[in-house]
């Protein structure tokens, strides 16, 4: 059975004929669009390497099934960027040394963009460690993380104040 | 063997400008886009996905395998089974080489530990090549599985570790219990625990004629390549191993392992480029752990808390078929001074995969034990731990006797101290509460780790245009290999950083040596270095030799390279570029060489290892006993500090794996199946973010002239030492419980 | 994962027919179905994709003071509306305490009430487990089983459900609107679940083809908005399931409960209603004294069923807690750690 999808990824359309519908948004992107930014630790939506914004929420790549997200935009850290010039949390993740091996690096990113966005987590650390709880990095770059996070955040909201 | 250059002892090597500089990562750019190339994001064109099936069972033997079914499922392209899998040229389970562990790669239908490799399926997609695996369906004659340290058999491995040997004894044990006014007797408990790097293994392997090429993440890289050479029976040469980057090793990407060979094997037999990547759940058996083990500690102490006799058995649990024996005990080797030490290891034999070398091995497991014994001690003497510490301060290497190359783990003790707050604490128990009620304690740990080095060769190509290339197949596992050694290089050249071009991890370069035990900065780093000075020491002779350079006739003056220029070593307004000295002898480029290793005589003759002292708050609920680690403050003393940025991420790294020692790590294998029943991220529990208390690292300062002619220590493994008593430490702080195995649970501090 | 005939139904009514062949799942948002087929515990032959219906995707408060949720409504959704949190703040507190915030961006309230078991013999296909393979035996019974029932469980399962939300459901008396075959069908969250008996394959009252189109709760569930709580012991600070957990309200008056609610989590195949807990309490005042009481009888039938005595004194210790956090006020904004024992701490260096 064939099935047919069309996604917005990073932006760009893309009509998706696919051969087999087990496959994963991850092993989608990953291995049928190129797209390896996006890293695969668990599969099973334990780790949070894998995420993504859908739509604009940050969810586990690895628990949905391309198939029936038919229609949906996709962000992944190779669209983060605005060309050369990077989003304030991926900056921000360079400066405060956020990560070490960069395995989970991208779905970290991807999720503290998505905390962002949801607004909750505001300049408290301890919100920040929660909103972040998804996200496993065993090299133990956690606390680079949280401040790369609040660093970003603050960026955020004077960017939000200035516009 | 390699032959060594010796570095002189003394005086130091003067560093640049760039050692020492907090830079941030080279390597950031592309690992915060996605655009860093992981070795599972390779896809040459025409790959196809394999997937190892693994046995359910501990022991016994696959009895059947429904090839056919598996077949028949869509994309599948073939099965490998012990019936048809091409020979290889070594036997897997022939042990090779130091790193050399028994594997299995379809060699026979045996199982010897439950998730090991027994058939592969390929596929063109990774959706078809997994159902195919599962629809293997394996049949077992079972054999009945013997698992824990009760059920297992035991006996006396003649080495432990990478080769040390398993007993040792210094001084009158018997003399020194009997004089004691105190004897601390008690027993401590760990658990295996399994390394899972973010990363799991993955290897794409593709042929062209006997010429291999792999992307494989790998820690020791020219070691691995000749070992994928030899069982396929090519020569080194003809293998290119590509590992730019590793999304984590902790020990467990430094040796070979069967899936690997199982990829390579299917990509010759069916002449299409492979991939191979384990699922989470097959990280919990053919890719090593850390071994359990029951530890026994006897501690004679005097009347005002010195050690009279200290004594430290292991049992260690490996694999029925090999060992790796955590060195457990050997941590009470080179810390606490006493008149008589001995340490003794026996083993189990285990149905359940060989372990290994995992962050810090034998160093984690033994300090836990003998942090939390010494806390126990001071506890009987009626003194502050750390004034307990202090008692028995080691001014020589209590092992050897011999001096330590530099030691400032006084300093460490006292600006960890300080930082922390320490003075004032409580001697009993359950004496402190926050406003929310929770109990509140303090503990701390002493941290020691051996500075060893290994060897490692590296390549320095001045470029006409005043840049340089440095090579060298170091590997990057998060430790900042990247950026630390481009430091190092770059300051061997006498160049500004920006103008360095670093190349590692490839098996094409020089050999960079391992990455691990927190060797690989100081060993690839003197290598890069010495390739640095080799080619600035023969620019220098075409400048000192050329009557039109400025530099003519230097000769005994000497000159000194910094910020690409060569200057008179007598007269600093007598200079010039490298670029203008290698245009005018008509060089496009000018290439040096260097090794990297200890000097012999040092290595006789000191006793070289990192310190620190780590301080932990933790909170407690009274009632229900889940434990918060609330403050982690470290301090450690690791010589000449390349980057301070990433030398602190990784004593926070270490310290992390500290905290999840204490309370989170275990495999939970079942009793009677042998099967790991938590062989994922949800139920083997890392910490989370929301785990990670607020944490500091002091980077104590520390010279030491012997460890390398760099002063550099490693700092990648010593911060899990330490951290796990301190934190166990506190915990009887807040609780008056005293927990006697790893990880600390809640029903250890409510029953 | 086995190969399966994906559907996309456009009705309630298509995916009812599309759903009530054998083999045919439902499939929502997957975090907890493709973990399981990935895993080879179910493997079904049909999927029938209900993320999108059309109408299941809104709360909505009712004129009566209730609330009506659409199955498909996300679990951060829920928990992050205004108007349900404040009236519900027990259910958006263990909402908010469950799996990691990408997977509440995607689960559904429908799916979270269809969870299965995390018992580590029911995912392992290798193990018997009597609720994936009828009559084949219960490996965990004497096996690694430290985090296992100890309420209501039997000698075929020992299994607990996982779901923090439901835990506070079951305590407000949550109704589920159903539709199949035959009809729709409003079943109490109380009933919904079973407990394993002899039979623990049969997980729910529903049958072939039902699909979960809604809960509800009634106005009453709001009363007690002022003291509601929900408390989860686990063995990481975040992320992680629940090895015991309570949801607990009160409604007070002059110094007096009128009226109380009790509902464990990990301690049960299902999430544990303490009626007679709670009918101790009306009328007492609420002191530790009262809630000790309380938490006994909610525990009086509690037994191990292996390696978990432990789990029983710390239910009871989670019970009396969970109370008095409910006694000292619902906090006005939902604490940094949700249902954290450790929600008041900050964890702010105290020198720096």
């Amino acid at each position: 059975m064939t099935l047919s999808i069309c996604l917005t990824v990073n932006g760009v359309r893309k009509d998706v004929m696919l051969d087999d519908p087990r496959v994963t948004l991850l092993d989608l992107l990953r291995e049928r669009l190129d797209l390896t930014g996006t890293k695969k630790g668990c599969d099973r939506g334990q780790c949070g390497a894998c995420t993504v914004l859908v739509d604009g929420r940050r969810i586990n790549a690895c628990l949905a099934l391309a198939v029936s997200l038919d229609g949906a935009d996709v962000l992944t850290i190779e669209g983060l960027a605005d060309g050369d010039r990077l989003d304030p949390v991926q900056a921000a993740f360079i400066a405060h040394d956020g990560f070490q091996c960069g395995f989970c690096t991208p779905g970290q990113i991807m999720s503290a963009v998505g905390l962002i966005r949801e607004g909750e987590a505001g300049s408290d650390p301890e919100r920040i460690r929660e909103g972040m709880s998804g996200n496993l990095c065993r090299c133990g770059a956690y606390a680079g993380i949280v401040e790369a996070v609040l660093d970003a955040q603050r960026l955020a909201n004077e960017e939000r104040r200035v516009a | 063997m390699l032959d060594i250059i010796p570095f002189p002892a003394a005086p130091h090597v003067r560093l640049g400008s760039s050692s020492g500089q907090p830079l941030t990562r080279r390597d950031g750019l592309l690992k915060v886009t996605g655009a860093a190339t992981y070795a599972a994001d390779n896809h040459p064109a025409g790959m196809l996905h394999a997937v190892v099936a693994v046995s359910t069972i501990a022991r016994g033997r696959v009895t059947s395998l429904d090839v056919a079914a598996a077949k028949a499922h869509p994309g599948v392209v073939e099965v490998i089974t012990p019936a048809n899998r091409p020979p290889l040229a070594m036997d897997p389970d022939g042990k090779h080489g130091l790193f050399g562990f028994r594997f299995e790669a379809l060699q026979n239908e045996r199982v010897r530990y439950a998730k090991q490799p027994i058939a592969v399926v390929v596929a063109e997609t990774l959706e078809a090549a997994t159902e195919g695996a599962r629809l293997l369906a394996p049949t077992y004659e079972v054999e009945p599985a013997r698992i824990g340290f009760e059920n297992g058999e035991r006996y006396d491995p003649p080495t432990v570790g990478i080769g040390s040997p398993a007993d040792f004894d210094r001084g009158d044990l018997a003399a020194g219990l009997g004089a004691a006014t105190h004897l601390i007797e008690t027993e401590y408990e760990t658990p295996a625990q399994y390394h899972n790097a973010m990363e799991p293994h993955a290897i794409v392997a593709e042929w062209d004629g006997d010429r291999l090429t792999i992307d494989t993440p790998n820690q020791a890289i020219l070691m691995a390549r000749a070992g994928f050479a030899a069982f396929f029976g090519i020569p080194a040469e003809n293998v290119l191993l590509r590992s730019p980057f590793l999304g984590g090793g902790f020990g467990s990407k430094a040796i070979l392992a069967g899936p690997q060979i199982l990829c390579i094997l299917a990509a010759r037999m069916l002449g299409r480029p492979v991939k191979l990547v384990l699922p989470r759940d097959q990280m919990f058996g053919p890719v090593g752990h850390r071994g359990a083990t029951q530890q026994h500690l006897r501690l004679g102490l005097d009347a005002v808390g010195r050690l009279t006799a200290l004594e430290h058995r292991a049992v260690a649990m490996t694999s029925s078929f090999d060992e790796f024996i955590e060195p457990a005990a050997n941590a009470s080797h080179n810390l606490y001074a006493s008149p008589a030490i001995s340490t003794r290891h026996s083993a189990v034999r285990a149905d359940i995969g060989t372990p290994g070398p995992m962050r810090a091995p034998g160093e984690a497991t033994g300090s836990a034990a003998l942090e939390c014994a010494m806390d126990e001690a001071a506890l009987a003497c009626g003194i502050d731990p750390l004034e307990m510490r202090l008692r028995n301060y080691a001014e020589t290497d209590p092992a050897t006797g011999r001096a330590f190359s530099a030691k400032a783990l006084r300093e460490c003790y006292a600006q960890g101290a300080e930082r922390f707050g320490w003075a004032g604490r409580p001697l009993a128990p359950r004496q402190m509460r926050d406003d929310s009620g929770l109990l509140v304690g303090w503990g701390m740990g002493s941290a020691l780790f051996p500075a060893p080095m290994f060897q490692a060769e590296a390549r320095a190509t001045l470029r006409s245009d005043g840049t340089a290339l440095v090579e060298t197949a170091a590997a990057d596992m998060g430790q900042g290999a990247w950026t630390a050694l481009a430091q190092i290089a770059a300051d061997g050249l006498g160049l500004d950083i920006d103008k360095v071009e670093f190349r590692a991890g490839s098996s094409e370069l020089p050999d960079g040596g391992i990455a691990g035990g927190s060797g690989h900065t100081a060993t690839a780093g003197s290598a890069l270095h010495s390739a640095g000075t080799d080619v600035i020491g023969k620019l220098a002779e075409i400048a000192a030799n050329d009557p039109d350079s400025p530099l003519f006739g230097a000769g005994n003056a000497g000159v000194e390279a910094r910020g690409g220029r060569l200057y008179h070593g007598a007269d600093e307004t007598r200079s010039e570029s490298y670029s203008d000295i290698l245009a005018r002898a008509g060089l496009q480029t000018l290439e040096g060489n260097g090794k990297g290793g200890r000097d012999p005589a040092n290595a006789e003759a000191r006793a070289m290892f990192s310190h620190g002292a780590v301080f932990a708050e933790v909170k407690v609920d009274p009632d229900l006993g889940q434990v918060r680690v609330t403050r982690l403050v470290g301090a450690f003393a690791a010589g000449r500090i390349i980057n301070p940025r990433l030398a602190r991420s990784q004593l926070y790294g270490g310290m992390i794996w500290g905290l999840s020692f204490a309370l989170h790590e275990e495999a939970l294998h079942d009793r009677r199946t042998g099967r790991p029943m938590n062989a994922d991220l949800a139920g083997y529990h890392v910490p989370v973010h929301a785990d990670i208390p607020v944490m500091e690292a002091l980077l104590v300062d520390e010279d030491d002239p012997y460890v390398n002619a760099l002063g550099i220590k490693g700092v990648g493994e010593i911060g899990i030492t330490g951290t796990v008593g301190a934190i166990a430490n506190a915990i009887w702080h807040a609780t008056g419980i005293r927990a006697h195995r790893f990880p600390i649970r809640i029903e250890d501090l409510t029953e | 994962m086995n190969l399966f005939d994906y559907v996309r139904p456009a009705s309630v009514a298509e995916a009812v027919v599309a759903a009530s062949e054998p083999g045919a799942a439902y499939l929502a948002a997957g975090t907890n179905l493709l973990d399981l087929m990935k895993g080879g515990a179910l493997r079904p032959s049909r999927l029938v994709d209900v993320s999108r219906l059309p109408g299941l995707d809104r709360i909505e408060m009712l004129a009566d003071g209730g609330v009506r949720i659409g199955a498909m409504v996300r679990n951060a959704d829920l928990a992050r509306d205004p108007a349900f949190a404040t009236a519900y703040p027990a259910v958006a507190e263990a909402l908010l305490s469950g799996a990691s915030p990408q997977l509440r961006n995607t689960a559904t309230v429908g799916g979270n009430l269809m969870q299965r078991t995390r018992c580590a013999y029911f995912y392992d296909t290798a193990s018997a487990c009597n609720r994936r393979e009828p009559g084949a035996g219960c490996d965990a019974l004497a096996g690694e089983n430290r985090t296992h029932a100890v309420l209501g469980w039997s000698d075929a399962c020992i299994a607990t459900n996982p779901s923090d939300f439901c835990v506070p459901l079951v305590a407000f008396d949550a109704v589920v609107e159903i539709e199949g075959p035959s009809g729709r069908r409003d079943v109490p969250l109380e009933d919904f679940h079973l407990l394993p008996g002899t039979a623990p394959e049969h997980e729910s009252v529903l049958a072939a083809g039902e699909l979960i189109t809604g809960l509800r709760l009634s106005p009453e569930a709001a009363d007690f908005r002022a003291h509601a709580r929900y408390l989860k012991l686990r063995e990481r600070t975040s992320f992680a399931f629940a090895l015991v957990s309570a949801a607990a309200a009160l409604r007070i008056e002059g110094g007096t409960i009128r009226s109380a609610r009790l509902a464990l989590g990990g301690v049960a195949a299902k999430p544990w209603r303490a009626r007679a807990a709670e009918a101790l309490l009306v009328g007492a005042t609420p002191t530790v004294e009262s809630f000790a009481l309380a938490a006994d009888v909610a525990l009086a039938e509690a037994m191990p069923s292996g390696d978990n005595a432990f789990k029983i004194e710390l239910a009871k210790r989670v019970v009396k807690r969970a109370f008095l956090l409910a006694t000292a006020g619902t906090p006005r904004r939902m604490p940094a750690l949700p249902a954290s024992a450790f929600s008041s701490d900050t964890g702010v260096l105290s020198h720096a």
